[in-house]
């Protein structure tokens, strides 16, 4: 049976579709599932998505933890199930704490809409295993707030327990540590700022977000 | 009765603070050259309904640490009155 993997949408998330859209040419089951619903269907996998859930007002992300399909995705999360929070989806995962630290202002107070390659740092997470350490992948990124920051004793944390997934290979927005994306202790929780779908087709410019997804596919399979 | 509230938020010390660093590159060019250690920040202002004074500055300071702070990088002052115009 194809892996069912739910994509949330809140109110102003705007890259649901391309989310749904390269999970099921890979063959996956992805539906949406709003963020008014109290429960969520039958799944194997969850991924939050980009964009500015409740117009990214507050802080980015600060809004969404008070939307009803938060409990039972936080349930969910904490009993193991796999989660990726894509950008706007990482912002979401970190202000409601199932991963640490914050994602604030880019460094240089700009916009950053390009290519960025980034580099697989650890194996240890549902988005990254089975891939070789140190693969470079090109994926774009599309942020305002995608510097991440935490304390010393957190990033100390993170690289203890080989929890740093993803680095950039030349820092775009002055992330501490180079972090592109972090995982939670279990390696079922994951966030990153660039966009692997929207590299999941040489038509769109680059295929290396593939390489992620199908790594989400073979944990959601597993679940 | 009524509380008036004023919640300033700001960043922990040792937290980058790119909105300042960058107000604070452009001062000299300004002839403002003179001006350091700038720091930037966000400022609420509400009212509450509380029976007294410690029970408002506590349902503020929930507020300010669940919503309006990210605790993880940011800290909060508080100041809480009498609701002036009843």
């Amino acid at each position: 049976m194809a892996p069912r993997i739910g994509v949330v949408v809140f109110p102003g998330t705007n890259c649901e579709h391309d989310v749904v859209g390269a999970l099921d040419r890979l063959g996956a089951d992805a539906t949406l599932c709003w963020h008014g619903d109290d429960q969520l269907p039958p799944l194997d996998a969850l991924v939050i998505p980009g964009g500015f859930a409740h117009g990214d007002y507050l802080r980015p992300g600060a809004l969404a933890r008070f939307s009803p399909i938060m409990d039972p995705v936080e349930k969910f999360a904490r009993a193991g199930g796999p989660v990726v929070g894509i950008c706007n989806g990482f912002q979401v995962l970190t202000e409601i704490g199932l991963l640490p630290g914050a994602l604030q202002k880019n460094r240089d107070l700009e916009f950053i809409c390009d290519d960025t390659t980034v580099a697989v740092t650890s194996s240890r997470s549902v988005l990254t295993a089975g891939i070789p350490i140190g693969t470079e992948l090109r994926l774009p990124i599309n942020h305002f707030d995608g510097n991440y920051v935490c304390d010393g004793p957190t990033l100390a944390a993170l690289r203890a327990g080989d929890r740093i997934v993803l680095r950039y290979v030349g820092n775009p927005n002055g992330s501490i540590d180079d972090i592109a994306g972090i995982a939670n202790e279990g390696g079922n929780v994951v966030g990153l700022m660039p966009h692997p779908e929207r590299a999941s087709d040489v038509l769109l410019g680059s295929a290396d977000g593939v390489v992620l997804l199908e790594a989400l596919l073979g944990a959601a399979a597993a679940a | 009765m009524r509380w008036e509230a004023r919640v300033e938020v700001r960043r922990r010390s040792g937290i980058s603070d790119p909105e300042a660093a960058t107000i604070e590159r452009s001062l000299p060019a300004l002839g403002y050259g003179d001006v350091h250690e700038l720091t930037s920040g966000r400022w609420f202002r509400f009212e509450v309904e509380a029976e007294d004074e410690a029970s408002a500055r506590q349902r503020v300071a929930g507020l300010a640490d669940r919503l309006l702070a990210n605790p993880v990088i940011e800290e909060t002052a508080l100041d809480v009155s009498p609701a002036g115009g009843g």
